[in-house]
């Protein structure tokens, strides 16, 4: 089932068009990376996916309904952003920060209801962060942050997901255990959308990936029919080796070479 | 963070709201208690209750007449006046993301003092100034939102703080014109005493003009409370979880701007307490704007009915509140700022 289709994209800002002609699906219970180089127009690709920048041109329809007329709150209840984790001004609690995620199913004078209080706590136990409900965000680590937003969308009880950069500012081991938590959720049906800096990321986590190179897909499919060392290079305009482990035939990505 | 200390914080969240309303109903005694003429406050009680049951209250008429015509107007105002720019700021902090912005920012305060100094050199009645001051308020604010809107780019919010910044400086110079241009015996007195910010005229009759905006304006704060957590997100990410911010964000500027510039009108420009008193609120109940908004109404209420019984009480002769605030609010803002740094950054 096609969740997110995007046909004959052009998207950008007022005057400063950054992409064109540029067609993007996904399905139910799939996970989609989206790979490019610094400025290749990954994040204004996302933010007009999700309504939150108008398309320049083209259709975007979202479970089939065209995205320009759903309301902000119907947007919400179909796709869940979860945005770099920022610095918050304010120390709101985990529990508090998921509870936002409830916006779009609370009326808009209504305090929390106890079915929103329960759909965050269930959200905060599902990514295995309950015991962290009462802690202030602003003294989570980068790792535990990014998984409050996490529970944040699913609060949202959302189609689809859409993720930029969610292991951008985490240690090695936490990249691993938390994208390992997000996929999770495609059992459960959700389409997974992320942008990632890292191909391996892509070839690991992802069922499929798009190639994005000045505002146009390079290369668009399944990642083990897409993601090889020649077009990595041609994306990054730079040498990438690639390197197999004759035993398992794991393919990592290496810069350079 | 030890369990303790959260669940010692968990009970604060919950039983903060209550000790701000203590903390109010306290200052509310001391203020019709103490003063020039001292009043019991069994007396109080008494002429209070004869007030609302409308039987005449045993006790003498002047003890009478200080409860209802002179303390209660002032108590009353500084209630209103404490507490619409209490919830102005946390709003406005709420609204901007940024914990250091008070009602001033968006030129609310200086747009109504040259409205009112405007008034006072045209020699017009006390409404038609508060009438000014109003205007002079919403038309800062229309500058600031307007000029903001035009020159935003990729970030609306600071350009719409330094935007206020720009407009305010400009209208402290147009009220520092109007200063100079003034009668120097007459006017520039009362200007200068006025900018102050004093509640020591306060009639009865002034109440209804302040009551009516800062009832309308701190209520709709009120009733949008609960969105305002999604509303101090940036904005991408507040849309993206279904608000409609732009109407919201008018919404909650016309009704603290509106607020602000019924207190200016009032009581001239009494800084500090919409700065100071969000924070002690957040203190007390966490940053969540759904508890935080009540409990900076009535944190606020009390703080500045204090600082006004104070202000009447301290010295043979009355402190301006402005002064006072200041010389109050300085310590505990820098106090607030060394021990909160580490939650902000």
């Amino acid at each position: 089932m096609i969740l997110l289709d995007a046909y004959d994209l052009a998207f950008g800002y007022p005057g400063r068009e950054i992409g064109r002609g540029l067609s993007v699906q996904l399905a139910a219970g799939e996970a989609l990376a989206l790979l490019g180089p610094n400025g290749g127009g990954k994040t204004t690709l996302l933010k007009t996916l999700l309504g939150l920048l108008p398309a320049r041109a083209g259709t975007i329809r979202v479970e089939g309904r065209p995205l320009a007329d759903l309301t902000a709150r119907e947007r919400a209840r179909a796709m869940a952003y979860v945005p770099q984790a920022a610095a918050s001004a304010f120390a709101f609690t985990a529990r508090a920060v998921v509870l936002m995620g409830r916006t779009s199913r609370t009326g808009l004078l209504s305090a929390p209801s106890r079915a929103d209080h329960a759909a965050a706590d269930a959200a905060l136990a599902r990514m295995g962060i309950a015991h962290l409900a009462e802690r202030p965000v602003t003294r989570l680590s980068g790792g535990e942050r990014q998984l409050v937003l996490v529970a944040r969308a699913l609060a949202q009880e959302p189609r689809i997901v859409v993720l930029d950069e969610p292991t951008a500012s985490l240690d090695f081991g936490n990249q691993g255990r938390v994208m390992a938590e997000i996929l999770r959720l495609r059992a459960d049906g959700l389409g997974l959308l992320f942008t990632t800096h890292d191909p391996n990321q892509a070839a690991r986590h992802a069922d499929r990936a798009l190639l994005l190179r000045g505002g146009s897909a390079l290369a668009a499919g399944p990642v083990a029919e897409v993601l090889d060392a020649a077009s990595l290079s041609r994306l990054y305009g730079a040498p990438v080796e690639a390197v197999r482990d004759p035993e398992s035939g794991a393919q990592a990505f290496l810069p350079g070479g | 963070m030890s369990g303790i200390a959260l669940r010692g914080a968990r009970a604060m969240r919950l039983g903060g709201p209550w000790l701000a309303l203590l903390a109010l109903v306290l200052a509310a005694a001391l203020a019709f208690g103490v003063g020039r003429y001292p009043v019991s406050l069994l007396d109080v009680a008494r002429v209070l209750l004869g007030r609302l049951t409308g039987h005449a209250p045993d006790v003498a008429p002047a003890v009478e007449a200080v409860v209802l015509q002179i303390r209660g107007p002032r108590i009353a105002a500084a209630i209103l006046i404490g507490a619409a720019l209490s919830v102005a700021g946390t709003a406005f902090q709420g609204l901007f993301r940024n914990p250091l912005v008070s009602p001033d920012i968006l030129g609310a305060s200086s747009g109504a003092a040259l409205g009112a100094v405007l008034g006072i050199w045209l020699s017009l009645g006390v409404l038609a100034i508060e009438g000014l001051a109003f205007a002079g308020g919403l038309v800062a604010v229309g500058c600031v939102y307007g000029l903001g809107a035009a020159l935003s780019g990729r970030d609306p919010v600071l350009v719409l703080v330094l935007a206020g910044v720009v407009i305010g400086s400009l209208l402290g110079a147009g009220v520092g014109l109007i200063k100079y241009l003034a009668d120097p015996y007459n006017q520039l007195p009362a200007m200068t005493f006025w900018l102050l910010g004093s509640l020591s005229g306060t009639h009865p009759s002034d109440l209804l003009p302040l009551a009516g905006p800062v009832v309308l304006g701190t209520g709709l704060l009120l009733l949008l409370r609960w969105r305002l957590d999604v509303l101090s997100l940036p904005d991408e990410e507040a849309r993206s979880l279904g608000l409609a911010t732009g109407p919201l964000r008018i919404a909650v500027v016309a009704a603290a701007t509106l607020v602000t510039a019924a207190s200016v009108a009032a009581a001239g420009i009494v800084g500090w307490v919409g700065l100071v008193v969000p924070h002690l609120a957040r203190f007390l109940v966490g940053p969540g704007f759904g508890r935080l908004i009540p409990t900076a109404a009535l944190l606020g209420a009390g703080t500045l009915l204090t600082i006004d019984t104070l202000a009447r009480t301290v010295a043979p002769v009355e402190v301006p509140l402005g002064i006072l605030t200041a010389f109050v609010g300085t310590p505990v803002f820098l106090w607030l700022l060394a021990r909160a740094e580490r939650d902000w950054s």
